[in-house]
């Protein structure tokens, strides 16, 4: 076990998977110098800037021709910057990369994985700061990840690079700096198993990305007043770890949901109709 | 418009684009008698009247080349080798159609010819087509990429990025114009500023020609040269191809919006007349060029029957295709 931030994890996991596989490329803006926080730092003079490939801002041309060259056989990590950005790349993720496998009947898998760092940070306002996070929820044929901790950021990211269908990872910018314990070697985290960070009679609390912790702060403060919380991580939305959350709240009755998105319409409505059916 | 005379003529390529441009013509012909019949229950977009941009385009690739089309793109389909009897089975979404029925017209391709895909939003393919040639590049291959989009197609965003995208990492795309003089039912010119497509290819570097794309010859010829230099490492090429839409936008519009005397001379410029008028000169018998005409509406009347006894996909197939991780088909739903 090592202890790293979460950007160093998400810095090992690729480049330990563009060791592994030299159809595996990054392309974003910024990226030959370490991309815009960081996370792609020293990539570039290991793996020279065709497979750290720099990018005009020209975002659907970015997720578009990822699309293309997922198609073509190449293994595509696709830097938006921020969520908040990748919106001028809609169609091409939403109507391109999500639908050709299935519209296209099977003769094509678009293996990509599209970096959207998510969430509130250093008072950056309405257009650098959204978890949209449900808007691809919506969207078959879709994976949606949001890793909450070092460690799942290593192996979640590892995980979304060897998916053949197009992931939409969401990396929460207040997490970057977020040290923990890592396991060394190979460690990949499959999608759809939530992580229980605390076990508990009382109430179960679902959270993901950077509401996580925040959930297991508060799962303390109700310790000290005898209410035992259960915590779990979804990791990803889609697919969503139905069978745990299910599971917990058959056992506690209560359930709680906290994420950092617009409530209206947001993924926490879905999980609370699924417990509700 | 009079043929400028030509000394040369490869009469045996010029007879293999007649053949090609009239099993074009005569898929269409079945495509639309298919929404006649009630079997093509979504839209189509006819290319009649194109034939010679698919024809001299798509002819000038080779068969391991990719090619993106647009909703308008049966005939490049055609062209670059998808079978005609799975083409139908796929508008009448059926079993057997190149995407298992579920594509359709406007979604159709054929990965195994290397076309990667018509495109049911405009101007989508262009972006994508400059990443598959980005593909090519990292992997070090000599195959060159083929985007065809309409006229309308250069108004929207992705036009530029991916000609700038395609010109900044020097890759192997040949963008071609088919410029049909209209977008729906409005003509591009009135919605167009500048100078159009070229000046506009230029404008980011591309070397681009524009040509009359009723001209099979001229469009061959120019399309084989731009793809040699691609081939070559050149980068990325543009092709503005003239054309004219002798039907409506779909196969039910009748078009009021243009006058009957524009179509009936456009209809006299058209490229499959224009090329067996140069077999006629050339000395081609009138009987062989008949032969061309129907040996095409046979392969398609046969094509037709056989789509129309092929049996819908289960319901199953809704679900299947979808993703691995997370599948609907898996009960996730
Ligand atoms: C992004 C987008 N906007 C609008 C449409 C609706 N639409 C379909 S075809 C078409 C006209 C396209 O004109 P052009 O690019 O010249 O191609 P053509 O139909 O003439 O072959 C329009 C507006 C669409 N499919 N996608
Ligand atoms: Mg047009």
């Amino acid at each position: 076990m090592a202890r790293i931030s979460y950007m160093e994890a998400a810095r090992q996991a690729l480049a330990e998977e563009m060791r592994r596989d030299p159809l595996v490329w990054a392309v974003g803006e910024d990226l030959g110098r370490g991309g815009v926080f960081g996370q792609y730092r020293g990539l570039v003079e290991e793996f020279g800037p065709a497979r750290i490939s720099d990018a005009p801002i020209s975002e659907a041309a970015i997720l578009g021709a990822s699309v293309g060259a997922a198609m073509m056989g190449t293994r595509p990590v696709v830097e938006m910057r921020f969520s908040d950005f990748a919106l001028c790349a809609v169609d091409e993720l939403v109507n391109q990369a999500a639908k050709a496998r299935f519209m296209f009947g099977g003769q094509t898998r678009v293996p990509m994985v599209v970096r959207e760092p998510i969430g509130m940070w250093r008072s950056s306002a309405a257009q650098h700061s959204q978890s949209l996070e449900s808007w691809y929820a919506h969207i078959p044929g879709l994976v949606v990840a949001c890793p909450a901790t070092p460690a799942d950021n290593k192996g979640m990211l590892k995980s979304a690079i060897r998916c053949d269908d197009p992931v939409v990872y969401m990396e929460h910018k207040n997490l970057w700096p977020l040290e923990d314990e890592v396991p060394d070697g190979e460690h990949l985290v499959p999608f759809g198993v939530a992580r229980t960070l605390r076990e508990g009679r009382d109430v179960t609390i679902v959270s993901w990305s950077a509401q996580v912790h925040v959930c297991a702060r508060a799962a303390e403060t109700l310790a000290q007043h005898r209410i035992e919380a259960e915590v779990i991580d979804l990791r990803t939305l889609w697919p969503w770890d139905q069978e745990t959350v299910l599971a917990s709240v058959s056992r506690t009755g209560r359930l709680l949901i906290a994420h950092e998105a617009v409530q209206v319409g947001g993924f926490g409505a879905e999980i609370a109709a699924v417990v509700a059916e | 418009m009079p043929e400028t005379p030509r000394r040369n003529i490869d009469i045996a390529r010029l007879r293999d684009q007649h053949r090609l441009m009239w099993r074009i013509r005569a898929l269409e012909e079945a495509a639309l008698r298919g929404l006649g019949d009630k079997v093509v229950l979504g839209a189509i977009h006819p290319s009649i009247g194109q034939e010679a941009v698919a024809a001299g385009v798509v002819g000038a690739l080779r068969r391991d080349d990719i090619l993106l089309s647009t909703h308008r793109g049966h005939g490049h389909t055609l062209a670059k080798g998808a079978s005609s009897e799975a083409m139908l089975r796929e508008l009448f979404g059926r079993v057997g159609g190149n995407c298992g029925g579920k594509g359709g017209s406007m979604h159709i391709a054929d990965f195994e010819v290397g076309m990667l895909g018509a495109n049911g939003v405009v101007g989508a393919n262009i972006v994508i087509a400059a990443g598959a040639a980005h593909a090519i590049k990292l992997k070090g291959e000599d195959k060159v990429v083929c985007c065809i989009f309409g006229d309308g197609a250069i108004n929207r965003g992705p036009f530029l990025e991916g000609l700038n995208w395609a010109a900044v990492f020097g890759l192997p795309v040949l963008f071609v114009c088919e410029d049909n003089g209209f977008a729906a039912t409005t003509r591009t010119a009135s919605m167009t500023a500048g100078g159009g497509p070229a000046v506009r290819a230029r404008a980011i570097g591309l070397p681009a020609e524009e040509l009359d794309g009723n001209d099979v010859l001229a469009v061959e010829d120019t399309a084989q040269a731009m793809i040699a230099a691609i081939r070559a490492g050149g980068g990325p090429r543009f092709l503005h191809a003239k054309t004219y839409r002798l039907t409506g936008h779909t196969g039910v519009d009748t078009a009021p919006y243009r006058p009957a005397d524009e179509v009936a001379a456009r209809k006299r410029e058209e490229p499959i007349l224009r090329a067996a008028d140069l077999l006629r000169g050339a000395g081609v018998a009138e009987a062989e060029i008949e032969a061309d005409r129907i040996a095409a509406e046979a392969e398609m009347n046969a094509a037709y029957d056989a789509a129309i006894a092929a049996p819908f996909p289960g319901p199953e197939a809704a679900f299947l295709d979808v993703q691995d991780v997370g599948s609907p088909a898996l009960g996730a739903f």
